[in-house]
Parts: C-alpha cells; structure tokens; sequence
C-alpha cells in the first residue's frame, strides 16, 4: 500500500443517529455504538434521538473540544442531506471540516429493511467501513474563487424577463439571450390571464420595454447559445447574434418593406392560422421594436429576383450583406429560462386534429380570441367563417397519459380551460359550452372561485374522458363518456378546443448538455432538491427558472425566477465562491502522458500539457467524479478525499477482508 | 386463494375517466360500460364471471379501451378473464360452446371435419409441406378463409397473386390447425394453450422461417401472444405491398372503381398496419382512392372480432356497426368496400343485405381486388 494507515494516532467520535424512530425501529443503535466502541482508532462512541439538532450538533462540539477528537463518522441519513450541517459543527470546534465521514444507515439500512437483526448487523458493517475510511482521512483547505459580477439569462420569456429585470435592478449587468428575433416568450401569445382575466400583453408589454432600457441588461435576440464552458463564477459563453439583414437601431418599424415582400409563409406567432412576410415583426409589441428578414423564406436580394424590400427602405437600414456574429462573453452565474413546447396533438390521432379545420389547440384558440389575432378577436370557425353555436372542450390532451409518455399534469390545462370558456361566453352569449374533464384541478388562489363563476355562466362541465372525434353529416361528433351518468355521450360540435399540455424544448437539449444538466424522468430540467432546492441545478452556479424546469402557470414561472435571481445574484454579490476541495490531483512524475483521462473527463476539465508531456487537472472544472482515476493505466491520477487508500480501507471494512 | 380481478389485471391504476367507454364500439349499441365493468373489479362489488355480466360477451376485443388508456390498464384483457371465468364454471352459449368444441375436435371453429380443410385448393395447384420438410415461406391459410364459401377466395386470390410474383411458399395442408386467436378472446385459455403448443410444434417441425397469414387475426396471435422464438410473421398485405415495391409483383389488369377502405381492427389497432393495404390499393391500375371519414386508429370496428363471429350481442340499441359501415361507404359512393380481413369481408357483407343496399356496393377482400388486376 502506497498509503499507511494513519488510524492509531486518530481519536475518532462515532455518533449513531436515531432519527427518531426511522433508524431505531429496524436498527439496534446502541449495539451500532457499542460495536464502534472497540474499533481502533475511535475514543469514544454515542447514540443521539436526533443528530442533526442543534443539541446533537453541540454534543458533537463538545466531545471535540473535550476528548481532543481529530475526527468525526456519524452514522444516519445519507450525505446529501446533512453532510454540510456536520462539516460546519466540525468547523466550528476547531476541526478541518473534511476530517467527517459519514455512514448511511437510513435510506441505505433501515428504511428498506423489516429485519431489525439483520439490519443491525448492516448498519454495523456500514459503521465500521467509514470508520475504516476516516483514519485515512485528511485535513483539506478549500479554495476561494472570484465571480465575475455579470449574469447569463437563456431565454427571453416571462420568466427569463423578470430573471433579468431583477438581477439588474440589483445592480448587476445581464446578458439575456433570446432565439426569436423577439422576447415576450409564451405570455405573449395569450389573450386574457386566469383568474384574474388581466389583458396579457398589457401586463407583460411593459417589462419587455424595461428591459429593453435598462442599462444594465444587454438583450440579444435572435441569437444562439453556441458554447458554455467553465464553471461558477467564471463561465464562457459562445453566442451566435444571427444576421437580422435589418439594422435595429435604425429601424422604425414603419412597415413599408413589409408591404412589397411578395412571399407569405404561415405566422408562427399566430400558430399558423394567419401569415406573415419574409421580413416581418413578430408581433406588433415586439422587443426590439425592429423587423427582421428570414433570408430561408427571401425570394432573393438580386435585384432580378426580387430586392424590393431593400428599395423600399427609405431610411436604407436593410443590408443584405449582413452577417452572423458571434460573441463570447464572461459571466458568474447563469439562469436558463427556456420555456415550453405544447404537446403536439397530431400524436392522438383518434381525436382528429390536423384533419377537421375546426378542431383547435388551447393556444391556436388564444390566437383566434386575441384582438391581435387572425380574426382581430372575432370567434368563429376557420371552415365557414361562422361563430360555432357549440363549442367542446377536452381537458387532459397530452397530459397524465402514458400513452405519449406523458405522465404528469399540466398544471394549467384546467384553469385555462376554465379561462377560454368564459371568452366563448363573453363573445356568443347563445352558444353551448360544453367542457370534458376528468379531474378539476384548482389549486391556486383564486382558482376555485373562477371555477366556479365560469360555471355559472352556462358552461357545461362533464365528468368524463374524450376518445375519438369524427364527422357525420358535417359536424363534428364528440364521443365521450358522462361517467356521472354511467352512459356514453355524442355531442354535436362546431368547434373543438384541446386543452393541451406543456412538453420540454426541444432547444433546452442544447443548453443542458453544455451545462451538463440532468433531467427528471417528465424529461424536464432537474432541480437540485425538488422542495428545499427548487431553482438550484446539480451544476453549482446554474439555476433554473420556468416552464423548462416543469409546467408552471404565469405567477409560479414569476416567482421562480424571482427565487432565481435572487440565488444568481448572491455569489455575485459576494465577490467570491468557495470550492470544495475535492478534485483530481496529477502526480506528474508517474503520468505517462497517454493523455485517456482527457478523453474520458465528462467535464472537460484535463488538458494536455505538451511542452512538459503530462496532464493537468482545473481544480475548478473537476467535478471530483473519479473517472480520470479508474482509468488511469500508470495510478498517476488519484481524487483528493477519495484516495485509493481511503476506498480500499473502506471497502475491506466492508467484505471483512485484510489489507493483505 | 384465488387472486382478485383487482390484483390480477392491476386495476388500481385507473382513474374512472372513461376514454375506455368512449372509445368502445358497442357502448352506444349495447349495454356493455368498459369502464363500469373496469370499476367494479377496482371495487369488488361487481360479478366476477361473464355469466353475471353477461354484457361482457358484447365485447369485440377491437382493442381501443386498451390502446388508449391513458394510465396503462388493460379493460380488453379484463372482460376476456370474465369470459374466462364464465367457461371455466361450465357457464357459456351453445354457440360458443360448439366453436369451442369443434375447434378441439377438428381444429377449427367452424364444425368442420379436419379432412376438407384444403377443399379450397381442389383445382388449383397448391404446395403442402411432406412431413419434416422444411417450409422457408408458409402461407398459412387460417380456418375461415379454408373453410367459409365466401371467404376461400381470398385464399385463392393470394395463391394466384404468389403464383404472379414467384413466391415461392408452401401450405401445411390438413395439418393446419386453428391459430387460437378467437378462443383465447371467448376466455377459453386451457384450448388456447393446447393451440400454442401444437403449432409451435408443428411450426418446428417445419423449420418454417416466416409466416404470411390470410387473416390479421392469426397474424395477430402469432406474432403477440405465442412468446418467443416464433417465425417472422406478416400478414399479405405487407408481402403485397413489398412485392410491388420491389417490382416483384406487377399489375396488368386494370379496375376501374371507385374503392373505400376499411381497417381491420387486428390490423389497424392491434398492429397498426394501416399504410400498407393502401399502398396496395393505389398501385392497382384504375383504382380510385377515398378514404371514409372514420379511418386508420378511428376506424369503426365491423362486430366479427372477439369471438362475435359465433354469438350475436346480449341485446341491440341501434343499427349494427357494420352496417354503419357500409352506409358510410355507400355515401362516399364507393363501388367497393375494400378490407383485408376474412371477418370484416362476412360481416359487411352481411350488413349490405340487412341495411337495403344490394346492387349499391360491393364487399371486396383486398387479395381479390389485387388478383382482379392481375
């Protein structure tokens, strides 16, 4: 062994956790304590109901102080959860916070075993193989590093707007990056807002324009994220500004070139159902207040092509030789608000849509009722121009169905939902409003109570699951189940409005994979805790915010990157970050120089050094995963406090083996 | 002790939002409530045998409960152990009791002796395997279309059409026995495992390497429910179609018609084969395509599957499905009514007389249109 066991000199306390009675039921603390007792190296060995009190905590201080101990092993939950509330006791006795092990004798003993003598038996072996580790342990010193006091905000919809607004109210400088050539993200889309039936646009056009003028932001639109690279508090971030061909401060939006472009695609803003030119505005409230020309979709700016858009420029801020530009900038801390997709209805191909012109997604409806809309606002149907007399709603279309992989709630579907029937009401007093749910979910304030307002204006709630839509004799037949009256139902529509639900980006991919951002198994971004850390990512420095990281109505998606700003903002804030001094370590004299490590580090954070031939570890990159170790062929790569001799010592604990 | 029909078709899962209803073909037509009978047994308050429920013979087996469940749980598969239960206490139909019983017998359900199985293929000439020889290609030619008048010339059509591409291929003659795919929907598991093990065995026997079947519904049990290792199954419609793609097979003749397809629900919904047939379609020279209304995974169910073909629903509200069907085509003014399915070809055909509409549009198999352009 390169390592000698330093566990004579140590005096180890082990503390054995009841946890109340989550540990003690299945585990037989005391015989855990009596057992570590007699291990050598340990001075002396305690059971405690709670640890992780305040009272266990001190318990742990004072036997320091008092026994001299040079090391701690706490036997309880796992590491994840109170690793840091016991470095922290240690540091405050005196003691290097990394002189802690830690056994975990819940999630990994009692609470998957009934055997109180056999999980006794576990319990004790998991004690005495962290004990076993703990005489290797090693004082380390952690590393401060500087921030750099600007923000990265991917993603310019409500939740990447008030991200950015916040953090530059802050007083910190914000890069917020948008691929639309506009930001207003989703919100922009919608008509009125649930419950409160506020005018979206009105309430979200004036923090577009904030941020357009704050001097702290730097909005880019139309742009890509090409590249991250880094780590907190000093990330690199490759953006691609793609070629506008209009100059933004120049342009007035006036909209003479839209009127001689000769090419109409369909409108993405407006889903489809209306469309606009190659050069356009997204909507008339775009920021930047600027238009745009989609040189795919252009004719041709060979003047015998067409080139009439440049000709009809009086203020000449068309350039066609305008190319992408890409910047790189330096940030501390980064939000990635990159929003939501809806869930594509075509995968139901039993409820028609795509093939009845009259069968509508929840959002085409927002566009349809939107007095900016297609129609100017006017309901009616897209096959004859007439307002339906019948109008059928379907909750749950992509949601809480395995069918499409998708198992959880929307979240939204009934509220806006809810939301969409009133519209019909206030706009055809006369019609039949019919909505198929299965649950109503009304959670939020004020929620219930627009539920119940919406109803009482002859909206017809039915308790049952739609199954198919088709045509008979030129309507539309909805064949669902009235599961309060046992019976199945036809109802005759004009118009049929899917409720559908809310699906990751595809574009979040992107981003996720230079970040190295994990995803739960809904396919969205994976917080860090799903209630203590809910905007925090496994990536220390990176936090979420929005729809990306699940479905989230307008208030939630709000306050998240209010949460996340504010996180994105306190290392900032404070200048510098500390580093847990876990990473790789070179020896360089036994580093062949065959350079495996670099490729197998999922964080790229070994290169090559080619003048002196060796590897070379970024302390501040490494992750401390221990891949570079086990791949090593010549044992030059080891990980600092997961040293080979502290895991073999654990392990023989463990097996019962010798060193031998 | 026996396990529950909670416990054993893992009905814990449902939520009671009904699509399983909504999607049934016979929920409007009788009284049989999927999601009722799927509560019920969440609950344990409802029978535990079809004999008490006797709306669960209405079932056609046509899949949708199942395939759109959005939670995962199987109704189809709950009402066959009803079923299940019902023949195990001896509490069945005569009529199910004979196809059954003639099945065992004869190895069919139609209550035909064994030796006229390869009737059909008197005057033509058509392969069957010597014992132990080994069958690359076995056209498995399915009870009804061996037995039925009407439905023995699909199996004449499919052999002219192999004749026409050179498929090599070979039958297993009066050895062929009932695919089981019926009796294990009538709830008879006990005749169905019987079925597996001889087929298996004689599929064996053969070295057979891929099976091409008349009927979907034999695809359908072969390929999902006789476990592993089996011989690559298609149903023809696939070979047509990739026969024609590869230029191996070739239309002469022309039909000038106007035609309408309609998807076998083991087909369709089972399978999802729904591209193919049309491929077949719109190949054949002076063929008119129009797809009805209700098409593809909306298809209407025609009533032949799930063991229907031998027991007439509990009770009747409204028309017969298949004869919806055929209006439905009749309306589109189709001159055929195309399906690629021996039960669907009876049961439309059927329907045509009962709704009126003799002399207004023809039933066609898909094979036979094919071989009428030969």
């Amino acid at each position: 062994m390169a390592e000698k066991s330093t566990s004579r000199e140590q005096r180890l306390g082990v503390y054995v956790c009841h946890c109340g009675v989550n540990i003690s039921h299945t585990v037989d603390v005391e015989r855990v304590a009596e057992v570590a007792a007699t291990l050598p190296g340990v001075a002396l060995a305690k059971t405690y109901p709670y640890m992780c009190s305040d009272p266990g905590q001190n318990l742990i201080c004072a036997d320091i102080k008092e026994h001299d101990l040079t090391g701690v092993v706490v036997a309880a939950c796992s590491p994840r959860m109170h690793e840091p509330t016991f470095r922290a006791a240690l540091v405050s006795a005196g003691v290097n916070p990394y002189m802690f092990e830690m056994a975990n004798i819940r999630e990994q003993c009692s609470w998957i075993h009934d055997d109180k003598e056999a999980g006794t038996e576990k319990a004790i072996d998991l004690m005495r193989s962290a004990v076993a580790r703990a005489g290797y342990l090693e004082g380390l010193t952690e590393r401060e590093i500087d921030v750099t006091p600007e923000a990265l905000v991917i993603g310019g919809g409500i939740a990447g707007i008030q991200a950015a607004l916040d953090i530059a109210e802050a007083g910190f400088k914000v890069h917020l990056v948008e691929k639309e050539p506009s930001i207003g993200g989703r919100m922009a889309q919608l008509d009125k807002t649930f419950p409160t039936l506020d005018c979206s646009a009105c309430i979200l056009t004036p923090k577009m324009v904030d941020v357009s003028r704050h001097p702290n932001i730097n909005l880019m639109t139309y742009s890509d994220i090409e590249d991250i690279s880094g780590y907190v508090g000093s990330f690199t971030v490759t953006i691609r500004k793609r070629a506008r061909y209009v100059d933004v401060d120049e342009c007035t939006a006036c909209g003479d070139c839209v009127d001689v472009c000769p090419v109409a695609v369909p409108n993405e803003f407006d889903e489809g159902l209306a469309t606009r030119k190659a050069i356009y505005q997204s909507f008339p409230q775009a920021v930047p207040a600027a238009y745009v020309l989609n040189m795919d979709e252009c004719l041709g700016t060979n003047p015998i092509a067409c080139g009439k858009c440049l000709e009809a420029c009086d203020k000449q801020c068309i350039d066609y030789d305008a190319k992408d530009e890409v910047v790189e900038i330096k940030v501390g801390t980064i939000i990635v608000a990159t929003g939501m997709d809806i869930f594509d209805a075509t995968e139901i191909g039993a409820l028609g849509y795509g093939r009845y012109d009259d069968i509508l997604t929840s959002l085409e409806f927002e566009r349809l009722v939107s007095a900016g809309g297609p129609t100017g606002g006017e309901l009616v149907r897209f096959s004859d121009r007439e307002a339906p007399k019948s109008v059928v709603f379907l909750q749950c279309v992509g949601s809480r169905d395995a069918t499409v992989g998708n198992e959880y709630c929307s979240r939204v579907c009934c509220m806006y939902t809810a939301k969409q029937a009133h519209l019909v009401r206030e706009k055809l007093p006369d019609a039949e409003i019919t909505v198929f749910y299965t649950d109503i979910r009304a959670f939020g304030k004020g929620f219930e109570e627009f539920y119940d307002r919406v109803r009482k204006e002859r909206v017809i709630y039915r308790r049952g699951s739609v199954s198919e839509i088709y045509r008979r004799k030129g309507r539309l037949i909805v064949r669902g189940d009235d599961t309060l009256m046992g019976e199945p139902v036809e109802i005759e529509a004009d118009m049929v409005v899917l409720a559908v639900g809310l699906v990751p980006r595809p574009e979040t991919d992107g981003v996720a994979s230079f970040l190295k951002l994990s995803k739960s198994s809904d396919r969205f971004l994976m917080e860090a805790h799903p209630k203590l850390r809910p905007v925090d990512t496994a990536v220390e420095g990176v936090f979420v915010a929005g729809c990306c990281q699940g479905p989230k109505d307008i208030p939630d998606a709000v306050a998240q990157a209010k949460a996340a700003s504010s996180s994105a903002i306190a290392p900032m804030a404070r200048g510098t970050v500390r580093m847990e001094a876990i990473s790789a370590k070179v020896d360089e004299d036994m580093c062949s120089g065959c350079r495996i490590c670099v490729s197998v580090c999922p964080y790229e954070a070994i290169t090559y050094d080619e003048k002196d031939k060796v590897s070379r570890v970024n302390e501040a990159l490494c992750k401390g995963c221990g891949t570079c170790g086990a791949a090593c062929p010549s044992g030059a790569m080891s990980t600092i406090h997961f040293t080979s001799g502290q895991m073999r010592a654990q392990v023989l604990a463990l097996i019962g083996g010798s060193d031998d | 002790m026996a396990v529950s029909l909670q416990e054993k078709y893992e009905l814990l899962g449902c939520i009671q939002c009904g699509r399983c209803t909504a999607g049934c073909p016979v929920s409007m037509r009788t009284y049989l409530n999927v999601r009722r009978v799927v509560y019920d047994g969440m609950t344990g308050v409802g029978p535990t045998d079809a004999k008490g429920r006797p709306e669960a013979w209405n079932c056609t087996t046509c899949s949708n409960c199942t395939e759109r469940c959005p939670k995962g749980v199987k109704p189809m598969e709950l009402i066959i152990g009803l079923r299940s239960a019902a023949i195990e206490k001896g509490r069945i139909e005569p009529t199910i009791r004979d196809a059954l019983e003639s099945t065992f017998k004869h190895g069919n359900p139609w209550g035909r002796i064994r030796d006229k199985r390869t009737e059909w293929a008197d005057e033509l000439s058509v392969p069957v395997a010597a014992e132990g020889e080994a069958v690359p290609f076995l056209f498995y030619v399915g009870c009804t279309p061996a037995y039925d008048p009407r439905a023995q010339s699909i199996a004449k059509a499919l052999v002219a059409l192999f004749a026409a591409a050179g498929v090599e291929y070979s039958t297993l003659g009066t050895d062929e026995s009932c695919c089981g795919n019926e009796i294990r929907r009538m709830g008879e598991d006990g005749l169905f495992e019987m079925l597996v093990e001889g087929n298996r065995e004689l599929f064996g026997g053969h070295e057979v390497g891929t099976i091409v079947t008349a009927s979907p519904h034999c695809m359908n049990t072969f390929k999902n429910e006789y476990g592993e290792p089996t011989p690559d199954v298609v149903h023809y419609s696939q070979l047509l179609a990739s026969l024609l793609e590869a230029g191996k097979l070739t239309f002469k003749g022309k039909v000038e018609k106007k035609v309408t397809f309609h998807d076998a629900c083991f087909l369709g919904k089972h399978n999802g084969i729904y591209d193919e047939p049309r491929e077949v379609l719109e190949q054949i020279p002076g063929v008119t395509f129009e797809e009805m209304d209700r098409s593809r995974e909306r298809a209407l169910c025609c009533e032949g599957g799930g063991g229907r073909m031998w027991l007439e629903a509990t009770e009747e509200r409204g028309e017969r499905l298949a004869e919806t069907r055929v209006k439905d085509a009749v309306e589109l003014g189709a001159d055929y009514l195309v399906t690629a399915c021996p039960f669907c070809l009876m049961t439309l055909e059927d329907a045509v007389k009962t709704s009126g509409n003799e002399g207004k549009i023809e039933i066609i198999d898909l094979a036979e249109l094919a071989a009428m352009a030969l």
